[in-house]
């Protein structure tokens, strides 16, 4: 059976596994290392060979309290700096476990081989990060962001990969999930998938599906994230009736290099880089006086926009900042930024050795995603009750467990991949052990799982991929960026209702089978535009500032009204609000303050 | 970057001539030429130039993920040599208006510039390409001092791409026997790792006549690799390695 025919489920070869694993970054390889090595039938169902994923492109490093730099540090001042940088909305108990696991999950990391730099005692090297403190935030700066130069991501995949070679992991390297297969029950019994070389279409049924398919960074026009970052993941959910929680949280990352996006660590920052405007002044001293920049991502960049908003910023078009590593000499700027120097040079035709980055905020991190518990399990929410959903977990970028609330620190995302990706793998297999049995679906809810890839193999007129997604990206660029505006937004928003038809009925002239991308990006375009309408919406509802949410016409954080997880689901389109978890196991929880760095 | 929002006046042509062949559709290869729009202001990667060529051609098939080199995804032949497509400047491989792309050499061709891995990955695998222990894990990390570490550096930043062994004639020849530069080079990153503890079973591995020894030095696998990583240095090392160790 090939992916360019009409697919009936009748006809559809099944294959079977205990459990599959949609995503082949950082944590969906986490999770299927767990399964893999405690002997359970796994498969990973990546679209491109899993270190092509985009946790690849993570340099900085991963953070977590291994009291290597400080042997004082404290897993409770991780949880202090993240609760406060996510503006309290982060759900207090998965911080906790986070930030109580991390150094568990990193050692296993090195232990795997992890190439990570090191300190003169032989330890694993820290760098400060920004949001990091040292007692609760009275102790001043922390180092606490363990680092493998400044190729962490890329050391971290490609161990992850390593690990799972020794460990006999299935790699369906190369195939595309389609849909969540949904059994009458409510239960995810699988995927509909292909195998993107042949085109060869199976239902892969499966006890335990994890969706780890990362960010959606492509909605924006401007992001550091990879070109298949698609929100694959969020448009099945979405589509199969599960919500999204908080997807309005959108990171920009101040240092994105200008005109081309590409990521430059904030761990230069870390190592004592700074940033100026067009006067040469080191503005962040105005903004953040204590921490200045080293202040939380969502504080420096909404910084930086305005002092090119006020007309201080640099080049000819006063449309950028430069980032200052010059004097922290040569040695220091190749032996800790090798990557940065060569993408500077690549993407910006500067040395950082000699001239300062022109950077600018980019979208960088979705915050957001599909809500779980700490053990991955997909949650719906019922009448404001919380549901289980049968079968169906969830971990990285593309979940929202939620450790990040508002505003992630740099380095969580790392530690948030493997530990959440390791959770996930504990869950099921334990769970495998006491017994879970094989649901099966019936043809009338496989085929549903086949409609949407039907009607493109089906369509004879209609817009084409390339426009339409160019015409979405202009317009969240424009009106739900760094700073948003309730008229603006709606603006956008109906902007995206009058492309939502030409989304759903677009236009495949090439319907080949073999290594088709026109199909893929097709696919993927209709995913980003499940993720591009969910944040809109949301965005909209928050009334209210808070972390990377920044509303001009709503300038304050409301505690009273939004001290709450947002939840949509694209059915209704529809926005209602989740209690943000306050109950920590092993400490008292942080209540919310003024934020301030 | 779409071609429409290139104001006209800073327009100017250029022609990429293409390698394509969809076998469902070509009895055999051939060479397309496209003329695409490009802007005059600011230089532009030969992976965005194919954007562009895509807009024209949806049926235009090749890979890409990070476009900031980093991933290894588009590694393609750009003018008769191998490099990455995402982090070759325009600018740098035009000449008198044309570029020629084709897919890598050696491997199989999928479709258009996209071709068939597998022999790659399987002489990857033949490494064992994972840190191999036998003492039980600390509590902690593993100590390694800095100076041990850096033994490690320009092995394990390789990104998987292909440019070297598919640029490499002993890798042509004997693409199952011969390991090629990059599983070669990952060998030596373990072997050359303080914290591994399989080095005389990898270099037993190793000990045929084709695994290792079909390297001829002819070094196309350093002048491409885009990383700037050196192959050949590395496969000296496991050959110095292997004369001089003690056999028991």
């Amino acid at each position: 059976m090939l992916v360019n025919e009409i697919i009936n489920a009748r006809d559809l070869p099944v294959m079977e596994f205990d459990g599959i694993i949609v995503g082949g970054g950082g944590a969906g390889m986490r999770a299927s290392l767990q399964l893999a090595e405690s002997g359970l039938n796994t498969a990973v169902i990546s679209k491109v060979f899993p270190t092509r994923s985009h946790t690849v492109s993570a340099q900085g490093g991963i953070t977590c309290a291994i009291q290597s730099d400080d042997p004082d540090d404290d897993w409770r001042w991780h949880m202090f700096d993240t609760v406060k940088g996510s503006d309290y909305i982060g759900d207090q108990e998965a911080i906790e476990y986070m930030c109580s696991e991390g150094p568990k999950a990193v050692f296993e990391l090195e232990h795997m081989g992890l190439p990570f730099s090191r300190t003169e005692e032989g330890r694993i090297y820290q760098r400060p990060f920004g949001g990091q403190s040292k007692d609760y935030g009275k102790g001043g700066q922390a180092t606490r962001t363990c680092a493998a130069a400044d190729r962490t991501g890329h050391s971290l995949l490609h161990t992850l990969y390593q690990a799972n070679l020794k460990a006999g992991t299935n790699f369906l390297n190369e195939w595309f999930a389609v849909d969540l297969v949904l059994n009458t029950d409510n239960a995810v019994v699988g995927v509909i998938a292909f195998k993107i070389e042949t085109g060869e279409i199976y239902y892969i049924k499966s006890k335990a599906t994890v969706l780890a398919t990362g960010g959606a960074g492509r909605i924006y026009s401007s992001t550091t994230n990879a070109l298949i970052n698609s929100g694959d993941g969020i448009g099945m959910a979405l589509r199969a009736g599960m919500p999204v929680q908080d997807i309005e949280m959108w990171q920009f990352h101040p240092t994105g290099i200008h005109g081309a996006g590409t990521l430059v660590t904030e761990g230069c920052r870390g190592e004592g880089g700074y940033l100026l405007n067009k006067d040469g002044e080191r503005f962040m001293e105005r903004y953040a006086p204590n921490t200045k920049d080293l202040a939380s991502r969502d504080v420096v960049a909404r910084s930086m926009a305005l002092e090119i908003l006020e007309g201080r910023g640099c080049g000819p078009n006063a449309d950028h900042i430069f980032l200052r590593l010059d004097h922290l000499g040569p040695e220091v700027v190749h032996k800790r930024l090798p990557g940065i120097t060569e993408l500077s040079k690549t993407f910006a035709g500067v040395d950082p050795a000699v001239q300062p980055i022109p950077v600018v905020p980019t979208c960088h991190y979705m915050m957001g995603g599909i809500p779980t518990n700490i053990n991955g399990q997909v949650i719906s929410v019922d009448n404001g009750k919380d549901k289980i959903v049968d079968g169906l977990y969830a971990a990285g970028e593309v979940a929202c467990v939620s450790v990040h609330g508002g505003n992630r620190l740099g380095g969580n995302s790392l530690l948030d991949l493997v530990v959440f990706g390791r959770a996930a793998g504990l869950y099921i297999e334990e769970s495998m052990k006491q017994g879970v049995e094989m649901k099966n679906a019936s043809y009338d809810d496989i085929d549903k799982a086949l409609t949407r890839l039907n009607k493109l193999n089906a369509s004879t007129e209609g817009e084409q991929v390339a426009v339409l997604k160019n015409k979405m990206q202009q317009n969240m660029q424009n009106n739900f960026g760094v700073f948003r505006r309730g008229d603006l937004m709606e603006k956008g928003i109906e902007e995206l209702a009058q492309t939502r038809g030409e989304v759903d009925s677009m236009f495949l002239k090439d319907k080949s089978a073999t290594f088709n991308t026109a199909r893929i990006e097709a696919l993927e375009m209709q995913n980003l535009f499940e993720v591009a309408e969910a944040t809109a919406i949301t965005a909209n509802e928050r009334k209210e500032s808070r972390g990377a949410h920044a509303r001009d016409d709503h300038p304050e954080r409301d505690d009273d009204n939004w001290l709450k997880h947002s939840i949509y689901y694209s059915e209704t389109k529809e926005v209602s609000k989740r209690d943000v978890n306050y109950r920590p196991k092993t400490v008292q929880a942080f209540q919310p303050m003024v934020r301030s760095y | 970057m779409s071609a429409a929002a290139i104001p006209v006046e800073q327009i100017k042509t250029i022609t990429m001539s293409i390698y394509r062949f969809d076998p469902s559709l070509d009895k055999k290869p051939y060479m397309q030429d496209l003329v695409i729009a490009i802007p005059t202001d600011k230089d532009i990667m030969v992976l965005d130039a194919l954007h562009l060529a895509k807009e024209q051609e949806p049926s235009l098939s090749y890979r890409r993920s990070c476009r900031e080199g980093v991933c290894g995804s588009d590694g393609m032949n750009i003018n008769g040599k191998n490099g990455l497509a995402c982090v070759t400047p325009l600018s740098e491989v035009l000449k008198r208006g044309k570029i020629t792309l084709r897919p890598m050499p050696g491997l199989p061709v999928v479709r258009d510039l996209i071709v068939d891995m597998k022999q790659f990955f399987d002489q990857l695998e033949k490494v064992k390409p994972y840190l191999i222990t036998k003492s039980d894990n600390p509590d902690i990390e593993r100590i390694q001092t800095p100076e041990d570490r850096e033994e490690l550096d320009g092995l394990y930043e390789c990104i998987l791409c292909g440019c070297c062994s598919t640029s490499c004639p002993s890798f042509w020849w004997n693409p199952d026997k011969f390991l090629g530069p990059a599983a070669l080079l990952q060998s030596w990153r373990f072997i050359a790792d303080t914290r591994d503890e399989a080095t005389e079973e990898r270099l037993d591995d190793l000990e045929d006549a084709f695994s290792l020894y079909r390297c001829h030095g002819i070094m196309n696998c350093v002048s491409v690799c885009p990383k700037g990583l050196n192959p050949t240095e590395a496969i000296s090392n496991i050959r110095n390695k292997l004369l001089t160790r003690e056999k028991n």
